[in-house]
C-alpha cells in the first residue's frame, strides 16, 4: 500500500482518478483505519488529503461558511464564531466520538461513511448544506440530503471528493439544534437523530423551516411536511404537535439492538419537538 | 513493499524511523521507537489506552498511521515526569490509587493533562466527560476522577 500525501485538490483528484487498483482516501481516519485493519478495504493507494489547504480550512464570508471537509471536529467545536451562528450543526459534531476521535474526525468523513445514525447529517440536511464535490470532470454541488444513497454509499464518482461543506448564509432571528435519543449520554450511537433550523420574523412567526432526521431510514432524512408543521405558525403547542406528528410519519426505521421500530417512530417526533424548542429559544437570542 | 521513512519529534527530541504504510503512530510508538508507556487497549479508538498528543491535540494513536507523523510534534507518557519528579497528575495517580493493573493509565494521564491546560478548574462533570473515551475496566471512575480534580487544585495552587 502506497501512501500520498498530495498539496492540491487537482493533485489528489489525478491520484484518484489514476490508480490501477483500489485507491481509498484519507482524512482524520477514524473510520478508515478501523476498516483497513479489519481488512474491509485493502486499497493499494492510500491518498491522504491533510496537506491540501483548501481541505483543511474554515471559511466565512457574505455567502455563508465553507467548512473544509478535512477540518476535525475539534477545530470546527473551537470556532466560537461558528458555534453561534451554526449552534444545531456543534450539537451535531460534538457528538462524534471522544475528544480523541474529534480530534481527528472530520464532518467531511462523517458525511462520506455514510452512516445512517451519523450525528453530523441531519443538522446539516436541516441547515440547508451543500457538498462541494470536485472530480476529474470539475467541480458539482449537491444538497446533503442527495449525497449520501444508503448506508455506506454516496453519490460519488470515480475520482471524485468531498472538498467541503457549504452553509447558506444566515438570516437574522435564525436558529437551530440537534438532539439524538442514546441510551448513554458519551460514545454511543444515535438510536434517532432530529434537527430543526428555523427562522423567524419580525413578529415571531416562523416563516421558514427545516427538519433533518437521522436512524430512522436507510439514511438521513429531509421531512419537508415536518417543516410545514412550522412555518406559519408562533412555534406554539399545536405546532410543535404536528411537527412531531409529521416527523414521527416520515420515519422508516429497522428494528435492531438499539430500538425496535415503532420506539424509534414515537422518539422521533420527540426528538423534533423538543430540538425546535431549542432551535425557537436559540433564534429568539440571535438579533 | 517500499517502507515510508518518516521523521517526526517525540517528547522533545528528534526521531526517525520506517514504517509500512499501514502501521500506526501507535504500533511504531511501541514497536519501532521502544516507547511502550502507550498501550493498545481496542486498537479502534474506543477505550482511549494509546492517547497521545500530536501537535497539541488529544488523538488516538491507534487511528492515525505512523506516516502521517512526518514532521509533527508528538507526546507520550514518557515525556510526562521531569526526570525522576512526577507529574502532579502522577503523583496524585499514587496517592489516590487510581489504577489497578494500569493499562488505562498513561492514556489517561495524557487526557487529564489535556484537559488541565485547556481548563485549570474542571467540575467533576467536565472531567467525567472529558475522559468518556479513555476506558477503566478495573478501578472504577471514582478514584480517577478524584486523583484529576486533586491534582488540579494542586497546580492551580488553591
Amino acid at each position: 500500500m502506497r501512501y500520498e500525501a498530495p498539496k492540491t485538490l487537482e493533485q489528489a483528484i489525478a491520484l484518484l482518478s489514476g490508480a490501477a487498483g483500489q485507491a481509498s482516501l484519507l482524512a482524520g481516519g477514524t473510520d478508515v483505519l478501523i476498516q483497513l485493519r479489519s481488512g474491509r478495504i485493502a486499497p493499494q493507494l492510500l491518498v491522504d488529503v491533510k496537506a491540501i489547504p483548501e481541505m483543511r480550512t474554515i471559511v466565512a464570508d457574505a455567502g455563508g461558511y465553507r467548512i473544509g471537509a478535512a477540518v476535525t471536529c475539534m477545530e470546527l467545536i473551537e470556532d466560537e464564531a461558528f458555534a453561534r451562528e451554526w449552534p444545531g450543526i456543534v450539537d451535531g459534531v460534538k457528538l462524534i466520538g471522544s475528544v480523541q476521535v474529534k480530534g481527528r474526525a472530520t464532518m467531511g468523513g462523517n458525511l462520506c461513511n455514510a452512516s445512517p445514525a451519523a450525528d453530523s447529517v441531519p443538522a446539516l440536511i436541516a441547515a440547508g448544506a451543500l457538498v462541494q464535490i470536485a472530480g476529474p470532470l470539475g467541480r458539482r454541488e449537491a444538497p446533503v440530503e442527495d449525497f449520501v444513497l444508503g448506508p455506506g454509499r454516496t453519490s460519488l464518482g470515480n475520482g471524485e471528493l468531498v472538498a467541503s461543506i457549504q452553509l447558506p448564509r444566515r438570516a437574522p432571528h435564525s436558529g437551530d439544534a440537534y438532539l439524538r435519543f442514546t441510551p448513554r449520554t458519551e460514545m454511543d450511537i444515535a438510536v434517532v437523530g432530529a434537527a430543526v433550523n428555523l427562522t423567524l420574523d419580525g413578529k415571531g412567526v416562523c416563516s421558514s423551516a427545516r427538519v433533518g432526521l437521522g436512524a430512522v431510514a436507510a439514511r438521513a432524512l429531509l421531512v419537508p411536511a415536518a417543516a410545514d408543521a412550522l412555518i406559519g405558525t408562533k412555534v406554539d403547542a399545536a405546532a410543535l404537535k404536528r411537527l412531531a406528528a409529521a416527523a414521527s410519519a416520515a420515519c422508516r426505521p429497522i428494528d435492531d439492538k438499539r430500538g425496535t421500530k415503532e420506539f424509534r417512530i414515537k422518539v422521533a417526533g420527540v426528538m423534533a419537538r423538543r430540538a425546535a424548542a431549542i432551535a425557537m429559544q436559540r433564534a429568539r437570542r440571535q438579533g | 513493499m517500499s517502507r515510508n521513512h518518516v521523521s517526526t519529534t517525540v517528547n522533545g527530541d528528534q526521531v526517525e524511523f520506517l514504517c509500512e504504510t499501514g502501521q500506526t503512530l501507535l504500533d511504531a510508538l511501541r514497536d519501532e521507537l521502544r516507547l511502550t508507556g502507550t498501550k493498545e487497549g481496542c486498537g479502534t479508538g474506543d477505550c482511549g489506552a494509546c492517547s497521545v498528543m500530536v501537535d497539541g491535540r488529544l488523538v488516538c494513536a491507534c487511528l492515525m498511521l505512523a506516516v502521517e507523523a512526518e514532521g509533527k510534534n508528538i507526546q507520550t507518557v514518557e515525556g510526562m515526569a521531569d526526570g525522576e519528579t512526577l507529574h502532579p497528575l502522577q503523583r496524585k495517580f499514587i496517592e489516590h490509587a487510581a489504577l489497578q493493573c494500569g493499562i488505562c493509565t498513561p492514556g489517561i494521564l495524557i487526557a487529564a493533562r489535556a484537559l488541565l491546560e485547556r481548563n485549570p478548574d474542571p467540575t467533576e462533570e467536565e472531567v467525567r466527560y472529558w475522559l468518556a473515551g479513555n476506558l477503566c475496566r478495573c478501578t472504577g471512575y471514582h478514584k480517577i476522577v478524584d486523583a484529576v480534580l486533586d491534582a488540579a487544585r494542586e497546580m492551580r495552587g488553591a
